[in-house]
């Protein structure tokens, strides 16, 4: 599925009593990125995006500069052992952001998507509320 | 070395700038010149074998001809021996000698077949996981730059989108704060919704004994006795 259609059918449906904003962030020749905004809560959009074998869906959490300096290590520690369990999900980081995104195969059902973005979105508001002890005040 | 490991390296090395390729676009054609080399063989391979599959089932068909061609004038032979006939005899048996000697050539070229077709089912192998290999690298030099160029999209996003710019705190507490809102909201309907229908103020006077209230048994039992007693 195109990220264009995706976004079509995002914006007039409804699923797990949740309802998606999403918009095309085109970006001439080379990748776009779709951003997904599940159930109003425009604070941790999604971003998704396509390549030849997956798609992409990606939420930044937080930057490294808000995590308190002296418990770096246990946050990292904390974050791998988190990312067995907690599903469909897992944390990462890109350039100095901490992220939870979620890989799924192009060929994935429109259902398959829809499920995978509210997945996400409920484990990222749980991943930030687990993890607002580790960060600055 | 592998592309993980290369990615591993320019991770920890930490030095990367943003939107710098790790596997420059060079390394990428080489990968893809790479598969489509094996795939190429691969087809070459294959069709190899199955002339070679070919030939080989063409040679076992002449080598169970020639079985039975000997079968045959061994039988003639017995025949000519028991009508006495030695001299055609003898000239029967060298016809099934030059018969040996003919698939003895065959076994021959059977067993090169038989070692090459050995062969080729190797080459096949190879060129198969040497192609799977080569595209599972290549997803992830391809994922990686692409999440690099979309996270290049998605920064430029952030950046002009002030909104986005908080704190991790303050987001969870507006998305908390929402939650809160729409629960409050959805109370406040209900309570509403039941003061509309008067289920509210039913509740409250039928608590005071006030309205339609159930008649108590111990009333009716009290009614039942004052007749008996009247």
């Amino acid at each position: 599925m195109e990220l264009n259609e995706l976004s079509i059918k995002l914006a007039s449906f409804e699923t797990e009593g949740v309802s998606f904003e999403s918009f095309l962030i085109a970006n001439e020749g080379e990748q776009d990125v779709l951003q997904v905004i599940v159930d109003g809560n425009d604070e941790l959009p999604i971003f998704v995006t396509q390549t030849e074998e997956q798609l992409l869906c990606i939420s930044y959490l937080f930057a490294e500069n808000e995590v308190q300096a002296d418990m770096r290590n246990e946050l990292n520690e904390t974050l791998l052992r988190l990312n067995v369990p907690i599903p469909l999900s897992a944390f990462a980081k890109i350039d100095d952001k901490y992220a939870i995104f979620g890989a799924l195969s192009v060929n994935s059902s429109f259902d398959d998507i829809t499920h995978e973005l509210v997945t996400l979105a409920d484990n990222a508001i749980d991943a930030l509320e687990a993890v607002t002890i580790y960060l600055n005040d | 070395m592998s592309i993980l490991k290369k990615l591993f390296t320019a991770v920890r090395g930490g030095a990367r700038e943003a939107g710098q390729a790790i596997v420059d676009a060079n390394g990428i054609r080489i990968f893809e010149q790479e598969i489509a080399d094996a795939q190429n063989a691969l087809q070459r391979a294959k069709k190899s074998l199955t002339e070679v599959m070919a030939k080989e089932m063409q040679t076992k068909r002449k080598i169970s001809a020639l079985d039975a061609s000997i079968a045959e004038h061994e039988a003639y032979a017995g025949q000519a021996l028991e009508k006495g006939n030695e001299a055609l005899a003898l000239e029967i048996a060298e016809k099934i000698g030059d018969f040996e000697a003919e698939k003895a050539e065959h076994e021959e070229v059977l067993a090169g077949f038989s070692n090459h077709i050995v062969q080729l089912k190797q080459q096949v192998k190879e060129a198969e996981k040497s192609i799977k290999e080569n595209q599972r690298q290549l997803t992830m030099v391809k994922t990686t730059e692409s999440v690099q160029q979309a996270t290049m999209a998605v920064n430029s996003t952030l950046n002009t989108n002030s909104s986005s710019m908080t704190s991790a705190r303050e987001s969870l507490e507006r998305i908390k704060q929402r939650q809160q809102d729409r629960q409050d909201q959805l109370g406040a309907a209900k309570q509403l919704e039941a003061d509309t229908n008067g289920d509210d103020l039913k509740a409250k006077m039928a608590e005071a004994g006030i309205g339609d209230t159930n008649p108590k048994s111990a009333d009716i039992l009290a009614r039942i006795k004052a007749k008996q007693n009247s």
